[in-house]
C-alpha cells in the first residue's frame, strides 16, 4: 500500500516541508496537510504593522494556495494524535491514519498564564505585536500616543524570533523621532535575561545599540504580573516598573492538542525532538520542524528554513529504511531592524554565536553592525519567503549548513 | 576552573559556582551551599524543589526554568521565589549541585 504523511499545520514550517515531499516522493505517497483556518501570516511582517510600515492585508495569504499540485488539505482543528494507532483525530470527529506524521503546529501565546495580562486594561493599555489582531491595534494605540513611559516586556523564554521586541523599541525609538515627540517619552525595554540578548558577543552590541537610542534596559525581571488599570509590571521578585502604554510578548506554549496527545509533547507542549535528525523522541515516524519542537535553537523562520532540508531527506530515508541523516546544525540567520533604514544581519548555530563579518561569504552583507544594504535585504525578504522559500526552493547562495568562511572568529573572545 | 569547599569535601564549581560535575555533591553539602546564597535554613520545601531538580537534571540533562518547575514541582512560582528569591530556577540548581539550567535561547 501506498505511504500516507500527514503534515500538522500549514505555517512557514508544514508549507515548505508539503511542498519538499511533493517533489521528493514518488506520486503513490498521499500527503495531506491539516490546518484550522486559512490565514497565512508573514509572521516577520507583524513586527512593521503598528508602525504604519505595512498592513495586515499585505502580509497575510490563504494557506492552501501555498500548497503544490498533489497536496491534500483539511481545513479542520486537530483535536488529538494517537501515537500507539498512528492515527490523527480531527476536530471534526474523523482520523487520518499516518506512516509518517509531521508536526509542524509552531507555539501559541499563552496571554492568561500570566496574572492581570488579559484582565483590565489588555486591548487598551497593554498590547502585543504577536498576533494580527494585537498588532493592528497597537497601531491604533500609538497613533493616539502623546508621551509618557513606553514599556516593551518579555514575559519569560521561548519566544518567537527573540530579536523582535529589540527592534521593537528600535522602530519606536525612530517612529517617535518622525513624530517629533521623542523628549516626551520615556522607552524602557525589560528582559528575563541578564543581557539584551541570548549570546554573548550579540548581546553586548544590542546593549550598546539600546544605549545609543536612549533605551532604558531593566534585566532579569520576571513579569508575575501585570496591572494594566494601574499601569505596572510586578516582577516575581517584588519589582516594579510603571507603564503608560506597555507592549507584551506573552508566555508561548506548544499547541494545545499536543497536550492532549498522551507520549507527544513536554511540560510546555513543545515536542522533544532530536536536535539533529529532527525525528521525535515519542516515535521514530514522527517527524517536527518549526517551533514546536523543543530543539536548543531560536524559534525563528530561518531555523524552520534550514531544518526543511534533513526534516525531508529523512523523512524520505525513513520511508526506505536508511539510517537518518543527522546534519542539523542549529544555523538561524536574522535581520534586526534598528530604524532609519538600517539593519544588522546575525548568523549563528548551535555551536557558533552570532560573530561580527561578513554574510554568506567574505563578500557580503556585514554581520553584527547596522548597514543599509542588511534594511534593503530584511524587505526583499518577503517576496523570497512567499515565491521561494514555502516553495521549498533553496534561496540562491543561501545553505542550510551555516557558512563559517566571512566570520570573524578572533574578534569572539570577550 | 576553581574549587569550593562544602561539609569538609573538596568539589569543582565553575567561576558562577555551579557544580561542574553533579555526582560530587551529597545532601551532606546543600545547607553550606545555601548559605553562600544567603539562605539560612532548608525547609521541607526546600528540600522539595532541590530533590525535584536531581531527579529532573538526571532524567534530562538540564535543570527545569522557573516555568517548567511551577507547571511540575508542585511548588507555585510564586512561593519558588518566596524560597529561593534571587531567582529560583539558578539558586535551586546551585543549591542541588547541577549545572545553570540551559533555560532560555
Amino acid at each position: 500500500m501506498a505511504d500516507r504523511i500527514v503534515v500538522l499545520g500549514a505555517g512557514t514550517g508544514g508549507t515548505l516541508a508539503a511542498n519538499r515531499l511533493r517533489r521528493v516522493l514518488d506520486d503513490d505517497v498521499q500527503i495531506v496537510v491539516v490546518d484550522q483556518d486559512d490565514s497565512h501570516v508573514y509572521q516577520p511582517g507583524l513586527l512593521f504593522v503598528p508602525f504604519g510600515l505595512t498592513h495586515l492585508d499585505e502580509i497575510i495569504r490563504p494557506r492552501q494556495r501555498q500548497l503544490h499540485r498533489g497536496i491534500g488539505y483539511r481545513q479542520t482543528a486537530v483535536d488529538r494524535v494517537d501515537l500507539d494507532t498512528e492515527r490523527v483525530w480531527l476536530a471534526d470527529g474523523t482520523a487520518l491514519e499516518y506512516d509518517v506524521l509531521v508536526v509542524a503546529t509552531g507555539s501559541t501565546l499563552v496571554p492568561e498564564e500570566t496574572e492581570g495580562l488579559t484582565g483590565p486594561g489588555w486591548m487598551e493599555k497593554v498590547f502585543t505585536f504577536y498576533t494580527p489582531e494585537g498588532a493592528g491595534r497597537l497601531r491604533d494605540a500609538l497613533d493616539w500616543f502623546d508621551g509618557g513611559r513606553l514599556v516593551v516586556d518579555v514575559v519569560d523564554m521561548p519566544i518567537k524570533c527573540p530579536v523582535a521586541p529589540l527592534e521593537f523599541c528600535f522602530l519606536a525609538d525612530w517612529y517617535l523621532r518622525e513624530r517629533g515627540i521623542r523628549d516626551r517619552v520615556e522607552l524602557t525595554y525589560v528582559t528575563p535575561l541578564d543581557g539584551a540578548f541570548t549570546k554573548p558577543v550579540a548581546s553586548a552590541t544590542l546593549a550598546g545599540l539600546l544605549e545609543e537610542k536612549g533605551v532604558e534596559l531593566v534585566t532579569e525581571f520576571n513579569a508575575g504580573e501585570v496591572e494594566g488599570s494601574g499601569g505596572r509590571l510586578v516582577s516575581y521578585d517584588g519589582r516594579e516598573v510603571g507603564f503608560d502604554l506597555a507592549v507584551v510578548i506573552p508566555l508561548h506554549s506548544g499547541a494545545p492538542y499536543v497536550g492532549r496527545s498522551p507520549g507527544l509533547g513536554d511540560e510546555l507542549n513543545f515536542v522533544p525532538t532530536d536536535e539533529h535528525t529532527l525525528q521525535s523522541r515519542a516515535r521514530p515516524n514522527v517527524f517536527v520542524i518549526g517551533d514546536a519542537a523543543n530543539v536548543p535553537a531560536s524559534k525563528a523562520g530561518s531555523v524552520t528554513h534550514f531544518e526543511g532540508e534533513v526534516l525531508v531527506e529523512n523523512v524520505r530515508r525513513f520511508l526506505a529504511g536508511e539510517a537518518l541523516d543527522a546534519t542539523y546544525d542549529g544555523h538561524a540567520s536574522c535581520f534586526i531592524e534598528t530604524g532609519f533604514h538600517k539593519a544588522l544581519l546575525i548568523d549563528f548555530n548551535y555551536d557558533t554565536e552570532p560573530l561580527p563579518g561578513h554574510f554568506p561569504g567574505s563578500i557580503g552583507l556585514p554581520l553584527l553592525k547596522e548597514s543599509h544594504m542588511n534594511h534593503l535585504g530584511k524587505l526583499m525578504f518577503q517576496w523570497f519567503y512567499w515565491h521561494s522559500l514555502l516553495p521549498g526552493r533553496d534561496v540562491p547562495g543561501i545553505q542550510s549548513a551555516m557558512p563559517e568562511r566571512g566570520k570573524h572568529r578572533e574578534r569572539a573572545s570577550p | 576552573m576553581t574549587t569550593a569547599t562544602y561539609a569538609g569535601q573538596i568539589v569543582t564549581v565553575n567561576d558562577e559556582g555551579f557544580f561542574e560535575n553533579p555526582d560530587e555533591w551529597n545532601e551532606e553539602m546543600a545547607p553550606a551551599i545555601a548559605r553562600t546564597v544567603g539562605i539560612d535554613e532548608l525547609t521541607e520545601q526546600h528540600w522539595r524543589v532541590i530533590k525535584f531538580m536531581r531527579a529532573e537534571y538526571a532524567e534530562k540533562g538540564t535543570g527545569p526554568t522557573v516555568r517548567v518547575l511551577g507547571k511540575t514541582s508542585g511548588v507555585s512560582v510564586k512561593e519558588l521565589y518566596e524560597l529561593f528569591p534571587k531567582g529560583p530556577a539558578k539558586v535551586a540548581a546551585k543549591i542541588a549541585g547541577i549545572p545553570k539550567p540551559r533555560g532560555c535561547i
